[in-house]
């Protein structure tokens, strides 16, 4: 035992020698954070509108003071005026305005004859983003414009009444678990992967080897101390990142252990599979070229940017056993949800035999002799 | 030191490895018997046997590529031993390892110390390793920093000393835990001359106050003579020579070297140089310049001075030198350059490269 634990005390020793690598493992995960938490997830504004009005009577003029209703409150956009319909359109396929709004003549008429009145919304689609914001600011005012003056005492239509279980989550927020499994996931891959790679091509390894020290002893040090380390960094990023992002459950005791607890398994889920994918590698070049297709592969599967539910059948069978799937999760359900244990109960069981399965696995594949 | 129970006997190049055997000395501190070691089809070292005294300083000496590193990682149980039997200190290398390493200080030929930790803290994570109880723990550590005279910089991180002091950190870290064996591999590699001196010094002054067996891998024949009791060269995996110095010197023909220096170069200079009388071989160096191995320095020196006076030539320099360690190892070993490529695959399939190790 105490061999191990000299093995624990070198590489914490090291660790906190090295603030450079502490710093670099959690910076990644702040950026992003705090640069995609701000530029995804946001609501258009200042988009520009084209407006060509054929038409000229009372209903055009409802539709263009609703038009600048928007420009003044939610300011999704603002108009520009066009004559020509088909200069309209090629400033939309040319990015000069966003999208083109086309009042037909007649239009007025049309509405007062009850005639399948239309109006016309250029948009450019190469942008689905923008353009289903605008279409959907469009159809809310079209929607608007329809509704009866006065409201009749007995709703004919079928309404849909969303009830939001949780305040407002903006991306940022959303992105948080992702950010915590991110900076987890970096501190054992420089720490657990690099370092130890670099170690074993030094003769660092060799040193060790030629101690009584037992193979077990061996694995279990170096992957205790990779442990602690991702745990230093789930812990740092959870409590940095939840202040960014203005969450305050880190504030209660109950879903600090239950956070305590995801990411003391996630260290060792992730330890495990990264000793498991480093155990026979010699040459510190491969887990520098593993660490973008690592991300790749275990990141993007896991839910924390698009639901797993959206993805074709090969890409969830990988999320299933991606254990980046059940961190985001388990993060997700704490951070966001409030979910207690019941929640993250399947999330840590996955998590721990995965961590353990992994090291069980790498442990006789450790070479004892060089 | 206890002596061999034969007398040491330098055998030449045309004997079989197996004819050291007879080297056996009783007791012996390292018993290595027809060793071999196989990496798929390449045979790295070819049946080698010797032994090693008690408190005796052995050395290992090759080219690069020889199979040296590859022998004392055998012995140091680093590396599997594919046939043969290696015993360190009564234990069986390959059924009780354990036992060999608790026996044992091993400095490999990396620098294997953390950088980022102090001399001191080294040494203690290493003395944890060796379970060195916590009492004797600090005295050992100070005893060790005593012996290598890095007291004052306990407590500097490692990467802030110069090459030569690190070496000595490698050196207390394989003695902190009191081993009866010290293996080095090229323990002087890539140091300069005053570090290289230091730190036999130092090697030989442990040897007397600790009684420690050593045994080192060299390719710096002045180490070799200076240091070893005994010295084996190896090559190619075979073992081609053993004996003290004195006797490996002796053992190579002509007792003298003349160098000597012709103002012009001709052709005919080997040829009449190889006829002088006692002359056993002669090696040209540069353009006029000959390395004359002789029995008799006096005697080639005179017919020398004559020769060149008959045929009207002039010598630049002329020098008489005894055998040196330098003409027994090119006399065993040959001259010529081995083939990086061989020792560069002999290297990947033996041992990793590492930065620090030499090129």
């Amino acid at each position: 035992m105490n061999r191990m634990f000299a093995i624990v005390e070198r590489e914490m020793r090291k660790f906190f020698r090295s603030p450079v690598l502490m710093i670099m493992s959690l910076m990644v995960p702040i950026l992003q954070l705090i640069i995609m938490g701000n530029s995804f997830g946001g609501k258009i504004t200042g988009a520009r509108v084209a407006v060509v009005d054929y038409d000229h009577g009372p209903q055009a003029v409802r539709i263009r003071e609703g038009f600048d209703a928007i420009a003044v409150n939610i300011k999704t956009f603002t108009t520009v005026e066009y004559t020509d319909e088909n200069k309209a359109r090629e400033d939309v396929r040319t990015g000069k305005v966003d999208a083109a709004v086309i009042i037909p003549a007649q239009y007025s008429r049309r509405v007062y004859a009850q005639d399948a009145p239309r109006i016309g919304l250029v948009v450019d689609n190469s942008d689905q983003f923008t353009s289903g914001s605008l279409e959907s600011e469009m159809q809310a005012l079209v929607d608007a414009l329809t509704a009866p003056l006065i409201q009749p005492r007995v709703a004919t239509s079928i309404a849909l009444q969303i009830v939001e279980l949780y305040p407002y989550v903006n991306y940022m927020k959303f992105l948080l678990p992702c950010c915590v499994s991110l900076a987890m996931y970096i501190s054992v891959m420089i720490g657990g992967g690099m370092l130890y790679i670099d170690d074993k091509a030094r003769g660092v390894h060799e040193g060790y080897l030629v101690t009584p020290i037992t193979r077990l002893e061996l694995v279990f040090g170096l992957n205790i101390a990779g442990s602690i380390k991702a745990v230093l960094a789930g812990i740092s990023l959870t409590i940095i990142g939840s202040l960014t992002a203005g969450l305050g459950v880190i504030f209660h005791l109950e879903s600090d252990l239950e956070l305590l607890a995801m990411i003391v398994v996630t260290s060792i889920a992730f330890n495990g599979m990264m000793f498991l994918m480093m155990v026979r590698v010699d040459d510190p070049l491969v887990p520098r070229a593993m660490f973008g297709i690592l991300n790749v592969l275990l990141l993007y599967p896991s839910g924390a940017m698009y639901p797993t539910i959206a993805f074709p059948a090969w890409l969830r069978a990988i999320a299933v056993i991606d254990p980046f799937t059940y961190a985001v999760h388990g993060f997700k359900a704490i951070l966001l949800k409030d979910g207690g244990f019941v929640a993250i109960r399947y999330d840590l069981l996955f998590l721990f035999v995965f961590g353990i399965g992994t090291l069980l696995v790498a442990t006789p594949l450790f070479k004892r002799t060089l | 030191m206890s002596a061999p129970t034969q007398p040491d006997i330098a055998i030449g190049s045309n004997s079989t490895s197996a004819s050291f055997a007879s080297d056996a000395v009783e007791n012996p501190a390292i018993a290595v018997e027809n060793i071999v070691k196989r990496y798929g089809a390449f045979e790295a070292v070819k049946g080698v046997s010797f032994s090693v005294a008690d408190g005796e300083i052995f050395g290992l000496l090759g080219p690069n590529g020889a199979g040296k590193s590859t022998l004392i990682r055998m012995m140091t149980t680093l590396v599997p031993i594919t046939s043969g039997k290696a015993t360190v200190a009564g234990f069986d290398v390959a059924k009780d390892p354990d036992a060999v390493r608790r026996k044992i200080g091993v400095i490999p030929q990396a620098l294997t110390s953390d950088p980022d930790l102090t001399v001191e803290e080294n040494l203690n994570i290493y003395a944890k390793l060796y379970s060195v109880p916590r009492a004797e723990r600090e005295k050992n550590v100070a005893e060790v920093l005593e012996a290598v005279d890095l007291v004052k910089w306990r407590g500097a991180p490692v990467k802030t000393l110069s090459g030569g002091m690190r070496r000595r950190v490698e050196i207390a870290r394989g003695l902190v835990h009191n081993p009866h064996i010290f293996f080095l591999d090229e323990p002087t590699t890539g140091l300069d001359p005053v570090s290289r001196i230091a730190v036999w010094e130092m090697l030989d002054k442990l040897r007397k106050t600790r009684n420690l067996t050593m045994l080192l891998t060299t390719h710096y024949m002045e180490e070799a003579d200076k240091l070893c009791d005994r010295i084996a060269i190896v090559d190619h995996g075979k073992l081609v020579a053993l004996g003290t110095p004195l006797q490996l010197k002796q053992n190579v023909p002509g007792a003298n070297v003349v160098e000597v220096h012709f103002d012009r170069e001709t052709e005919q200079w080997k040829a009449r140089l190889e006829k002088l009388e006692g002359v056993t071989s002669v090696q040209s160096e540069s353009a006029g310049f000959y390395r004359v191995l002789t029995s008799s320095g006096s005697k080639t020196t005179m017919q020398l001075v004559e020769l060149a006076a008959s045929l009207g030539e002039t010598l630049t320099s002329l020098s008489v030198q005894n055998t040196t360690l330098d003409d027994v190892f090119v006399h065993y070993t040959g001259r010529q350059l081995r083939d990086e490529q061989v020792k560069a695959s002999m290297a990947s399939w033996a041992m990793l490269k590492r930065p620090g190790d030499p090129q």
